[in-house]
This record gives structure tokens, C-alpha cells and sequence, in this order.
């Protein structure tokens, strides 16, 4: 694509959409949002970075690849399970505690948020190697 | 004892790291774990020569009655001690054999893996997690056969292991389950108490076949036996720890410790005396027509196996003293005499015993090692091998129901060929006239020659000061595999007597199979062609017969085709649930109508207009486009409804997906009709009659009053149990949490399926 007005308008959308994927994850559990559609909000994000730019640059700024991440929230949503077994639960209870956070104040924090953090780091991983690889493709196609 | 098991498998992850820290020294810090366990259940041996068990526990599916629970007896130990001290040796040997491999440390961790597994299946009292860690020996032996993967053979042996081991496993689990009802229980302390209640249940038969099934392929008993010289392909310390003196040994643990339960039967007396006999008579016949040091040593394990076997089949106080000292005497010899081939090969650079002479000056110090094995292998005074074959051929000469004085010949036969190879494995390589071999032969660095060497002594020392092993191990696992006390003084000399005769008759037996090798293996070369159409042959057969039905099958039913998989698919939704749905009468008009609002109807015109588009399209790109304007009408559908998740999610899936379609645009073939008028007149009636059936289906469903809905249940519960107010996502993350978790394994593997066929497609050009 490479038009400057694509370029310049990814360069502000980008960190708003990770920034929102962040919201509707972290939302999701009382509002409407949730761990999927925030993964799929930041696959966006990167996708549309590839797109202005190329699949290399998005992978650049994604720091980790995209099977890493993917990996990293099947452990993560796993292993929260664990939370309720260590207290003497079945595997996978949702365990809810209160904690007072610096300028939030009280918040119910819960193991099941670990879980949606763990969906959306998924979520987000599979499409972006989906998408960068057939974007990769694309792109050998075009040379 | 879950200590044991649990740091084996910490340690297991960890040893990459740590070989990598450590260096060529790995190995000798590697083994500080296995050695550390060997001391620790020694001190666990007063309590269990004294006749207690010791049993640890945690709940793990209470209301299912499977727990993690694990105790041990004399048999326990003796098993527990072999695997953490061989073990111990195993890693050693492994760190100076394989200095400097690049998956040396993948090895280290297969090997703590198995090591973990195998204490847990001697130590598990639940015979759920006696299976569980069953299997993950099959699987980890799988691994280390097939650790050099570039090589075809080493992984067409792996798989075979696999599966004929994995098969019986198979086997395994069902006559767990069955015995574990038949019981009433299933805690292996409590199943041993209760035989009698075994063996006049119903199901008694179907328990012993099955779980003698798991336990033949296991230890590789006839016709099984074929997988395990095959397994030789695994690098030699693997060879020396998994397929000698540990793995093919949980089929004995088994037998030995279901004795009381199953045992005392005619049943399981021939089919466990028949199976050790068969197995002897055929690996003694394979092993003389070796003469390779790993193949040769491989089929004179089959063979050993087979003579505890048929011991545990006989399954009087002596048989079973005689099988557990045997299994010492085993396990010591044989995993020294691999180490020493291993040794040799690795030092002189040859395998062949035929090509190897006269090493003794050369290597004085593994020489030395192998002598000591060696004797004990052929079963000369004052080593414990020598105690160890007349304890078998005295619980013969008294027998069973099941055993009269003929099978004291196949014995005596077994025997010998035991003492021929040990005459071919440690004699011919180290004494005789000097052989040039490819390297320069000399001892090794200590780790090659420290474990044989160490191994040599132990079965020295047992061998002169027999009620050490007898009385502290023997006894108290003999004891356990009868289920009543067992008392026996333990001495080395038994005194003139038949057993000493046979003992004498089997020497002088091995000694001319020995001197007359060449000729007979002339002379059974004449066998070949039986022995090439044996189980082999046949498992060879079973799976390739197996692959084409999987093949032809996937022809019909994989066929690549998206239409003809929709097609399949909705053909069986209106042959099944559609025809319930019109015979019993759960046909409903509406009773409450509410007549549309106006931008309904503009929706539904536009979903209606933009599907038409899609299909009429006469490009590729309007096509698409067309999609994309019907997904994002459905999603206004669930905004007007109430369902503001499921829009969200189907606005981001619809961008990212006419994204995607764009992208993989080139990929596909030519735009154009591939259907003649008959298929599209096919496809028409079938997707009318589809879309008129879910219509009815969606009316019925509201019609439908008979049950309370499970959504309220859901919303009644969402806040008070789950602490969330969005229903939708305390599905998701909380009362179904384990199907989403579920549910992302899969999309994950999918993804990583799809972009390895892509990448498989971009680099085509390139690939071989």
C-alpha cells in the first residue's frame, strides 16, 4: 500500500487500538468486551501497522512472535486454573480477592481475569500469524 | 516416595540448563539426584524388611476414586532402588559416552523423564496412576529411540515400540478398569487382599488376558518380543537403563505384584509359564544366530525376561524368591555388559564380536568390569548369577500344577545360551588372539567404565554375602508377590545336589554352543525364512494394511472439497434432527406476532440483497465485498437484539476476515462456474430446504415451553458466584471455562497447522 496517509493515520490508531483492546478485555467481565474481541482489537492493531508499512516493521514493533504469544496465553489461561487448586478448589474456580490498587483504589481482582488475559494473548497470536503469514506471502507474491 | 518422583520430573526440565552450566561434568552432577533417591528409599528399607508398607497420598478425582496415591513394599523398593541406582550409573555413563552431542542434553531430560515415570509406576498404590505412568514410559521410550531422528530406522523403530507397547497399554487400561471393579477397589494394597473375590468374578478371564496383554508387550514376551531389539537404536546408555535393567521390566513389576490377586490359577500359570517358555526358545534361538554386541545382549534379554516370567508363573515361595533375585542378578549384569559394549565400540570402534579380540591389555580396567558381569551372566560361583540359576532350577525341579520336570529342559536350554553369549559378548572381545580393531583401543575416560565396574562389585558382593539382598529385598518382595510370608535362609552353596547338576550340564552346554557358533548359526540360517514371516512379518502386515484403510477412507471422506463437506454436513442436519422435527409434530406457527419495525425490514431487504449479490457476483473482489456487507447486517441483527458482545465480535471478525479474503486472493484459482445446471439445482434444494428447516427450527424453539431455560440459571448466578455482571463472558471465563480453554488449544493448534501449510506452499519452489 505505503501511502503516507495510511502511514500517518496507523501511527495514531495503533497505540489507541491496543490501548482499547486493553479496556474491552479488562471490562469484558461486567460489560460488554472480554478477552476474545480485545485479542482480535490488538491483531487489528498490528495488522493494520503491517499493512501501512510491511510484515517485517509490524513484526519489529511486536517484539515477540506471534506463535510465542500464542503460546504464552495457552500457559497463562491454564495455569490460572491453578490458582483454585493451591487454595483446595476444583481446578478452574474462579478465586476473587479485593485488592486495593494506587490511584484505582479497591478493586475485585479474580483468576478468572488471568484466564481472559490468557484467551486474548491467544486470540490475538493466532491471527497475527495467520494473517503475517499470508501477508509474508502476498508480499513474495508482489516482488 | 512422591518426592522421588516429583524431583525427577523438575530435575528432568531443568538438566538442559544445567548441562549447559556444567559441562563435560554434567553427567557426574546429573547423577547426584538418582543417587540421593537410591539413599533415600534405603532408608526406607528397615522399615519394609520388617513387613510394613509405607504409603503417601493425595486426593486427586475423589468422587471418581482415582488418587495420587503411593506406598511401598518390599517389591516397590526393589524396584525403586534398581531404577534410582542403575539410574544413577545410567547418567554417568551417558555423560562421557555422548560428550560433546548436541541433543545430549535432550536426552538428560528424556532420561529424568522416564526415570520419574518408572518410580511411579512402582510406587503408585491407584491403579489409574500406576497407568498413567505407564504410558508415559512408552512415551518417553518412544523419545529415546528415536533420538537420532534424521535416521529412518531409529524412528520406525521408535514408532514400533510405541506401538505395539502403546497397544498393550490399550489392553492394560481396560483390564485395570475391569479389575478395579471386580475389586470394588482401586488401590493396589486393597486389590492383593482380595484374590478370592477375583478370581470367582465373572470377569475374571477378561481381567487376566488383558492385563497379560499390557504386561507381554511391555516385556517384550512372545510374540511380542520383536520391538525391543529393534529399540536398540536408541544411543547406548538408553539401551543400558530403558530396554535391560528398567522399562521391560514394569511387565514383570506387574505380574509380581498382581500375583496374589490374579495368580494361583491354572489360567494364569500356563499362559505365564507357556509365554516365558515360547519367549526363551525363540530369543535363545535369535541370540545365536548374533553376533553384534547390542543385538546379542538384546535378545538375551528377551530371554531373561521370559525366565522370570515363566518364575512368576509357577509362583511358589521359591519360584517367586527365584524370579526376584534373578531380576537382581539381571539387572546388574546386563546393564554393566551394555555399558561395556557400549565401551567398546565406542573405544575400539567396532560392534562386531567376531571382528574384536585381545582388548584386555588394551583396556585392563573395563576388562575388568565385564569379567565380573560376565560371570555372573554365565552363572559361575562365586557370583550372584550363580545363586540366581540354581534358586530357578530348584523352584523347577519341585514345580506347579503347571510345570512338571520337561520344562526343567528349556531351562537348562535358556540358561546356556545365556552362557554362550557371555562368552561372545566378554570373552571373545577382551581375551583370545589379538584382532586389529578400526581406533586404538584403551580404556575410556572413568565415566565409561565407572558404572560396569561398580555394577561388577555389587553382584560380587551379593553373590558372597547372599542374605544382604535376600533378606533386606528378596524376602519382603517375594512376600508380596505371594500375598503370605515367605522364610528362607540365604546362602551362596546349596550343596551337591540336581540343582548343582544342571548348573554344571548348563556350563558345559554353553561352552560348546560357544565353540560351535559358527557352525550352528550355519545350520539356523536354515530357520531364516520361519523367523522372517514371524510376529513381525505380521505387525509389518497390520500396519500397512492399517495406513491404506486410512488412506482410502480419507479419500472418500477427506476430499479437500469445502462444497462437498457443507454438503455432507447439511444434508445429515435435515436427514436426522429435520425429520424429527416434522414426525413428531414439534412443527409451530408463531402465536405472538410483533409486526417489524421499519428498519427491520430494511435490514433483512439488505442481508437478502447483499446474499444475492454474493452469489451472482462476477468477480472475486465484488464477491467479497458482498460478504463482508451481509456479516456486518447480521451484526446490527445482534445489536437491535441485545447481544452487543456478539456484535462486537462479529464486526472485528467480518474487517479482519474481508482483510484476510483480500490477502489470499492470488492464492485461488480462477474465478469461475464450476458447477454444471444439475449440481446447481442440487445446491439450490438443498440450501432452500436448509434455511426453511432452521427457520422452523428457531420458531419451534421459542414455541417451546416445557423446560426452564439454563439461561437463567446463568443470570441468576453471574454476579453471586462469579463476581460479573456480563453473563455472556462469566460463561466464557468461568462456569465453562474448561471448554474455552478447550476451545483455544484447538484454535491454536489449527493456526499452527495452517501457517506450516503455508509456509510448506511459499518455500515449495525451493524444498527438495
Amino acid at each position: 500500500v505505503n501511502s503516507l496517509i495510511v502511514q500517518a493515520w496507523s501511527m495514531l490508531l495503533k497505540p489507541l487500538m491496543l490501548v482499547f483492546s486493553i479496556f474491552l478485555l479488562v471490562r469484558g467481565h461486567h460489560e460488554p468486551g472480554g478477552g476474545f474481541v480485545g485479542g482480535m482489537v490488538a491483531a487489528a492493531a498490528f495488522t493494520l501497522s503491517a499493512l501501512a508499512y510491511n510484515v517485517a516493521s509490524a513484526k519489529q514493533t511486536l517484539h515477540v512472535s506471534p506463535v510465542s504469544l500464542a503460546a504464552l496465553g495457552l500457559i497463562v489461561a491454564a495455569s490460572s486454573g491453578f490458582v483454585a487448586v493451591l487454595t483446595g478448589e476444583a481446578y478452574m474456580t474462579g478465586v476473587w480477592a479485593t485488592v486495593w490498587l494506587p490511584l484505582v483504589g479497591e478493586v475485585d481482582l479474580g483468576s478468572v481475569l488471568l484466564f481472559d488475559v490468557g484467551i486474548y494473548l491467544v486470540v490475538a497470536g493466532i491471527t497475527l500469524m495467520i494473517v503475517f503469514a499470508l501477508m509474508e506471502s502476498q508480499e513474495e507474491y508482489g516482488n | 516416595m512422591i518426592l522421588v518422583i516429583l524431583s525427577s520430573f523438575v530435575i528432568a526440565f531443568a538438566a538442559p540448563r544445567l548441562v549447559r552450566m556444567t559441562g563435560d561434568k554434567s553427567g557426574y552432577i546429573l547423577a547426584l539426584l538418582p543417587a540421593a533417591h537410591f539413599i533415600y528409599l534405603l532408608t526406607y528399607a528397615g522399615e519394609v524388611s520388617g513387613g510394613t508398607a509405607v504409603a503417601q497420598q493425595i486426593d486427586w478425582v475423589p468422587y471418581l476414586a482415582i488418587s495420587f496415591s503411593f506406598w511401598g513394599d518390599g517389591l516397590s523398593l526393589s524396584f525403586g532402588l534398581l531404577i534410582s541406582g542403575i539410574g544413577a550409573l545410567v547418567i554417568i555413563y551417558a555423560g562421557a559416552y555422548m560428550k560433546g552431542e548436541r541433543y545430549l542434553p535432550r536426552m538428560y531430560l528424556y532420561l529424568f523423564l522416564f526415570m520419574g515415570s518408572m518410580q511411579g509406576i512402582v510406587f503408585a498404590d491407584n491403579i489409574v496412576t500406576l497407568f498413567i505412568f505407564w504410558e508415559l514410559t512408552s512415551i518417553t521410550s518412544y523419545l529415546i529411540i528415536g533420538y537420532d531422528h534424521k535416521d529412518e530406522s531409529a524412528r520406525s523403530a521408535a514408532l514400533q515400540a510405541l506401538l505395539v507397547t502403546g497397544g498393550g497399554g490399550l489392553a492394560l487400561m481396560a483390564g485395570l478398569i475391569l479389575l478395579g471393579a471386580a475389586a470394588e477397589s482401586y488401590e493396589l494394597s486393597e486389590i492383593i487382599q482380595r484374590g478370592d473375590l477375583i478370581r470367582e468374578h465373572p470377569y475374571y478371564l477378561a481381567i487376566v488376558v488383558l492385563v497379560l496383554l499390557g504386561c507381554f508387550t511391555k516385556s517384550a514376551q512372545f510374540p511380542f518380543h520383536f520391538w525391543l531389539p529393534n529399540a536398540m537404536a536408541a544411543p547406548t546408555p538408553a539401551s543400558a537403563y530403558l530396554h535391560s535393567s528398567t522399562m521391560v521390566k514394569a511387565g514383570l513389576y506387574l505380574m509380581a505384584r498382581l500375583s496374589p490377586a490374579l495368580g494361583e490359577t491354572l489360567i494364569w500359570q500356563y499362559a505365564l509359564v507357556g509365554a516365558g517358555a515360547a519367549t526363551m526358545l525363540v530369543a535363545g534361538y535369535l541370540a545365536l544366530q548374533q553376533s553384534t554386541l547390542k543385538p546379542l545382549l538384546a535378545y538375551t534379554t528377551v530371554s531373561a525376561l521370559g525366565i522370570i516370567t515363566f518364575c512368576i508363573g509357577m509362583g511358589t515361595p521359591a519360584a517367586m524368591k527365584a524370579a526376584m533375585v534373578f531380576l537382581f542378578v539381571h539387572a546388574l549384569y546386563k546393564a554393566a555388559l551394555f555399558m561395556v559394549a557400549g565401551g567398546i565400540d565406542h573405544e575400539a570402534g567396532e560392534k562386531d564380536t567376531e571382528r574384536l579380540g585381545g582388548l584386555a591389555k588394551a583396556m585392563p580396567v573395563t576388562a575388568g568390569a565385564a569379567i565380573l558381569a560376565g560371570l555372573s551372566m554365565a552363572g559361575i560361583p562365586p557370583l550372584l548369577g550363580f545363586m540366581g540359576k540354581e534358586l530357578i532350577y530348584e523352584a523347577a525341579i519341585h514345580g506347579t500344577l503347571a510345570v512338571s520336570m520337561a520344562w526343567v529342559a528349556v531351562l537348562v536350554a535358556a540358561n546356556a545360551v545365556n552362557t554362550y553369549a557371555a562368552l561372545a559378548v566378554v570373552y571373545k572381545p577382551f581375551w583370545g588372539a589379538r584382532v586389529q580393531s578400526p581406533k586404538t583401543p584403551h580404556d575410556g575416560p572413568g565415566g565409561l567404565w565407572l558404572g560396569p565396574l561398580i555394577l561388577g562389585i555389587f553382584a560380587l558382593i551379593f553373590g558372597l554375602a547372599p542374605q544382604l539382598l535376600g533378606q533386606s529385598l528378596a524376602d519382603p518382595a517375594a512376600t508380596a508377590m505371594l500375598g503370605r510370608p515367605v522364610e528362607a535362609a540365604w546362602y551362596l552353596w546349596h550343596g551337591f545336589n540336581l540343582a548343582l547338576l544342571l548348573s554344571a550340564v548348563t556350563l558345559a552346554f554353553g561352552a560348546a554352543l560357544y565353540l560351535f557358533r559358527k557352525p550352528l548359526r550355519r545350520a539356523g540360517a536354515i530357520l531364516q525364512p520361519a523367523a522372517a514371516a514371524g510376529p513381525e512379518a505380521g505387525f509389518n502386515a497390520a500396519l500397512s494394511a492399517m495406513l491404506a484403510t486410512a488412506r482410502f477412507q480419507t479419500r472418500i471422506l477427506q476430499n479437500g472439497y469445502l462444497r462437498l463437506y457443507l454438503m455432507v454436513v447439511f444434508v445429515f442436519i435435515l436427514a436426522f434432527p429435520g425429520r424429527e422435527l416434522l414426525t413428531k409434530g414439534a412443527m409451530a406457527w408463531p402465536t405472538t406476532v410483533l409486526w417489524p419495525q421499519i428498519y427491520e425490514f430494511a435490514l433483512a431487504l439488505l442481508i437478502v440483497v447483499s446474499t444475492i449479490v454474493v452469489i451472482t457476483a462476477q468477480s472475486r473482489l465484488a464477491a467479497v465485498a458482498a460478504l463482508g456487507a451481509l456479516g456486518y447486517s447480521v451484526a446490527v441483527i445482534f445489536v437491535l437484539f441485545g447481544a452487543p458482545d456478539l456484535a462486537m465480535t462479529q464486526f472485528i471478525i467480518e474487517t479482519l476476515l474481508v482483510i484476510i479474503l483480500l490477502l489470499v486472493l492470488h492464492h485461488l484459482p480462477k474465478f469461475r462456474d464450476y458447477s454444471g445446471p444439475v449440481a446447481r439445482g442440487r445446491d439450490i434444494v438443498i440450501s432452500v430446504l436448509s434455511g426453511v428447516f432452521m427457520t422452523m427450527l428457531v420458531i419451534a424453539a421459542l414455541e417451546e415451553q416445557g423446560h426452564d431455560p439454563v439461561s437463567h440459571y446463568y443470570s441468576g448466578n453471574a454476579v453471586v458466584e462469579a463476581h460479573g455482571r456480563n453473563v455472556v463472558n462469566v460463561i466464557l471465563v468461568d462456569f465453562r471455562a474448561l471448554d474455552t480453554l478447550g476451545e483455544i488449544t484447538v484454535l491454536a493448534i489449527a493456526a499452527l497447522g495452517a501457517v506450516s501449510l503455508l509456509k510448506l506452499q511459499t518455500s515449495e519452489g525451493d524444498a527438495p
